[in-house]
């Protein structure tokens, strides 16, 4: 999605966050990184990879990525890890064991919160890990901060020896802005540092640390008091001043010009002594923060009066609109909102693409629908919750499709004795936390079918390969994961284990009708390329014979957005019953001769567009 | 767009259509004109779920200096859309003395098709009705005719060249220096594409 920027440019340029990060982190001498793609963080280390000098690699999943930083940290090596807010949660069993035992070489952590949820499914304040693993946060309100911060965060981790947490949101990631980048500075590993004391957590080890760890926060306490990463901003207007971090500076500034403005750029811990001395020059205090209200309630815990969540929304982004009328109503001063014009116009939803793979599947299961319950996972595939298909009932987190499947046949009530339960999940889901619940699928004994939709890539980010594809962060080739050998490696038996085209619709229906008649662990692998990767190979398109089509309208069920109507009617039928009819078109410019619709089509109507031009 | 000076005020360019398009490519184009023109510039845009064909929107600010990345709600100087429904939905986001560019291919998405919804019966019409100056034309047919759907967004950003605050130039520069680094082959193609833009909104009614 952003264009990748060249290790060797010049110092000005126009950079999304995430391109800065990925530049700073170079810069800084880093040695190893490693990472799971998730929006809005995907792109560091897409960037990353592109830097000779650094090893950047996909890892399985964000705990192994901590994992390995962790180790090239104790090592010796600055090390780096990306992660969007929920990678957090599957990384923090490592994060908080690391918290205690500290570091080697600088050790950074960029977390990216998506605020107001673009492609999410929870919106979480990332800044909680710095309260709970006793870790410093910085905050940067735009590229050029990002990159500064960065920088900056691999001498912290260094000289606190603690792992250092960056926090990014989607306004962070995604926005470009200028940035003035300089040159890479060489930091060679300082090499291991024997020390099971410390390395080594068991309890007696672990619970010495603890002691340091208390005085460590002691010191981070001062730091932030004097760092210049927190600093004011002067204004004229001394009836309201801000305390903002992140985003929320920028659009503070252009609501409120003349409003002096305490900018927190280490927001972890809170400079409470700092914020006393700014809230002794104003009239009244309002803290400016996306999404909890962490930085208000140090503040308030302090014995320092201000507003925050009180007139501020508690979730999604904060905006020079939304700052307006809050902050002018505390003033006492009328505020007209910009009146917009605001037309009634269709939603648009993400759909599945032009010949997607993962359209016969969802076709399948939607004729199944009344036979079976299905546990859904977090990618792509979760469309199939949507239109036309109506094929998940379920979707929690990375994996969650395989323990609650299991769950859904062990917890069913009587009346879904005779239903069928299927968990749906992709590739890079699959071996990022799937793997796990297959094995307690397969261990006990879970009257499950699973179908594993392999499209050789991590869609929903834009396509990067992992263990499954052959390829490496780089483009390299590399060992690959077979996922039926692994399958049958977890526990399911040979026989029940199915590798299909899903192109070839009627076999993989076959196969899961089968499958779910009978009560025992199964898995179906549909192998396909994503259509967005270079491995797709387009066939010729088809076309609709407008005098053959009857307007039966099945080819819609396919739910391939290259399928457009082109005119509808009622009919009534002799039974008196009536029914809708839509006839349709195929967009040949999109079509990707995937051959799905064609045999959804009773009168045949759905031929080779070559063919049908020639007839 | 009444042609204010730049260097006083910040420009809003809100560019919209459907994942797929070419809308971020057309914005980070905008973006590039700007910063080589010596302008502070913020880009932004909702992407993620956005990429399978869902809404698109990508804000363009450039001026003397950008704080907040997005552009405030109803002060957009020009919308961009590279599809009629789509710039119905954000054209409340144009000041009063905004205009609009929009290309009149519509893109029905399966909802519509499925009958879940209606898709607008004359989305510009709709916008003239409020006010707002739109200039339409088929920027769809433009690119089929010279032989590439995907030249959309180069044929809309001929579009609006003659409507910004700086020298047209400055972007077509920027386009074919683009495609002679990386595609050479179409470079020229996409000058065609740029310059038939720039005529049809030349013709089409403000």
């Amino acid at each position: 999605m952003n264009v990748i920027a060249k290790p060797d440019t010049p110092t000005r340029q126009l950079m999304s966050g995430n391109e800065a990060i990925a530049r700073a982190v170079w810069e800084a001498g880093c040695r190893v990184a490693a990472a799971y793609p998730g929006t809005p963080s995907t792109e560091i280390l897409e960037n990353l990879a592109r830097y000779k000098d650094i090893h950047a690699n996909w890892a399985t999943n964000e705990k192994t990525s901590l994992e390995i930083v962790i180790g090239a940290s104790v090592a010796g090596s600055r090390a780096f890890s990306a992660m969007k807010h929920v990678g957090m949660n599957v990384a923090s069993d490592a994060l908080m064991s690391q918290t205690l035992a500290g570091v080697g070489g600088g050790l950074v952590i960029a977390i990216a919160d998506d605020v107001g949820l673009s492609s999410s499914q929870n919106e979480q304040d990332s800044r909680f890990w710095g309260r709970f693993g006793h870790l410093p946060i910085l905050e940067p309100s735009d590229s050029q901060e990002a990159y500064e911060m960065v920088k900056a965060a691999f001498d912290l981790s260094e000289r606190f020896e603690c792992p250092v947490i960056v926090r990014l949101t989607t306004r962070i990631c995604h926005v470009k802005g200028l940035v003035t980048v300089g040159a890479r500075e060489e930091r060679p590993s300082q090499g291991f540092r024997h020390d099971s004391a410390r390395w080594v957590l068991v309890p007696a080890n672990a619970k010495r640390r603890l002691a340091a760890q208390f005085e460590r926060d002691a010191r981070l306490l001062a730091l932030a008091e004097d760092s210049p990463f927190n600093r004011v901003d002067e204004g004229k207007d001394k009836r309201i001043g801000f305390v903002a971090s992140g985003p929320a500076y920028m659009h503070v500034k252009e609501a409120f010009p003349d409003a002096p403005v305490l900018k927190l750029g280490l927001t972890c811990p809170v400079p409470v002594e700092t914020v006393r001395a700014f809230a002794g020059t104003v009239k009244a205090l309002v803290v400016a923060e996306e999404t909890e209200p962490l930085v208000e309630r140090d503040l308030k815990a302090a014995g320092i009066a201000c507003h925050g969540k009180d007139i501020l929304p508690r979730s999604g982004e904060l905006s020079p609109a939304i700052l307006l009328p809050a902050v002018k109503a505390l003033l006492g001063e009328p505020w007209e909102p910009q009146a917009t014009l605001q037309p009634q116009v269709f939603p648009r939803p993400p759909t599945m693409c032009v010949g997607c793979p993962h359209l016969p599947a969802y076709y399948c299961l939607s004729r199944l629908r009344r036979q079976v319950n299905i546990a859904g996972d977090i990618g792509c595939y979760t469309l199939g919750a949507g239109q036309p298909w109506n094929a998940l009932d379920t979707t929690t987190c990375m994996g969650a499709s395989m323990g609650m499947a299991l769950g859904m046949d062990l917890g069913r009530a009587e009346a879904d004795k005779d239903k069928a339960v299927i968990g749906v999940i992709g590739d890079s889901t699959f071996l990022h936390m799937g793997m796990q619940g297959l094995i307690d699928i397969a261990y006990n004994k879970g009257n499950v079918t699973i179908l594993i939709l392999d499209n050789s890539a991590a869609g929903m980010t834009g396509g990067q390969d992992h263990a499954g594809t052959g390829r490496d962060a780089g483009g390299q080739d590399a060992p690959r994961v077979d996922f039926r050998k692994l399958v049958e490696a977890l526990g399911v038996k040979a026989e029940r284990i199915h590798v299909v085209d899903p192109y070839e619709m009627p076999t993989l229906y076959k196969h899961l009708r089968e499958e779910i008649a009978i009560p025992e662990p199964s898995v179906i692998i549909t192998q396909r390329p994503c259509v967005l990767i270079d491995r797709f190979h387009r066939d010729p398109p088809f076309k609709v014979v407008e005098e053959t089509c009857t307007g039966c309208s099945n080819c819609l069920n396919v739910g391939c957005p290259a399928i457009h109507v082109t005119r509808r009617a009622s009919e009534t039928r002799p039974s008196g019953k009536v029914v809708e009819k839509s006839w349709v078109r195929i967009d040949t410019a999109a079509c990707t001769g995937c051959g799905l619709c064609p045999k959804t089509c009773g009168p045949k109507a759905i031929l080779p567009a070559r063919e049908s031009l020639e007839s | 767009m009444a042609k204010r000076k730049a260097t006083e005020t910040v420009t809003n360019i809100l560019v919209c259509g459907i994942g797929g398009q070419g809308v971020m490519t057309a914005s980070e184009v905008l973006a590039q004109a700007a910063l080589r023109l010596g302008y502070d510039v913020k880009k932004t845009e909702v992407a993620g779920m956005a990429q399978r064909g869902g809404v698109v929107t990508s804000h363009v600010r450039f001026g003397p200096k950008v704080l907040s990345p997005a552009i405030p709600a109803g002060e957009a100087d020009l919308l961009v859309g590279f599809e009629p429904a789509e710039a119905l939905r954000w054209c409340g986001q144009l000041r009063p003395t905004g205009i609009a560019m929009v290309n009149v291919t519509r893109q029905v998405p399966p909802v519509v098709n499925l009958g879940l919804f209606d898709y607008p019966a004359a989305p510009v019409a709709e916008m003239r009705e409020a006010g707002i100056a739109v200039y339409d034309f088929d920027a769809g047919a433009i690119a089929r005719d010279l032989g590439e759907t995907r030249m959309v967004n180069t044929v809309m950003l001929g579009a609006i060249a003659d409507h910004l605050p700086f020298p047209a130039g400055a972007l077509k520069d920027i386009i074919v220096e683009r495609f002679r680094e990386r595609k050479p082959a179409l470079a020229d193609l996409n000058e065609r594409a740029f310059e038939a833009g720039r005529q049809a909104a030349a013709k089409a009614k403000g």
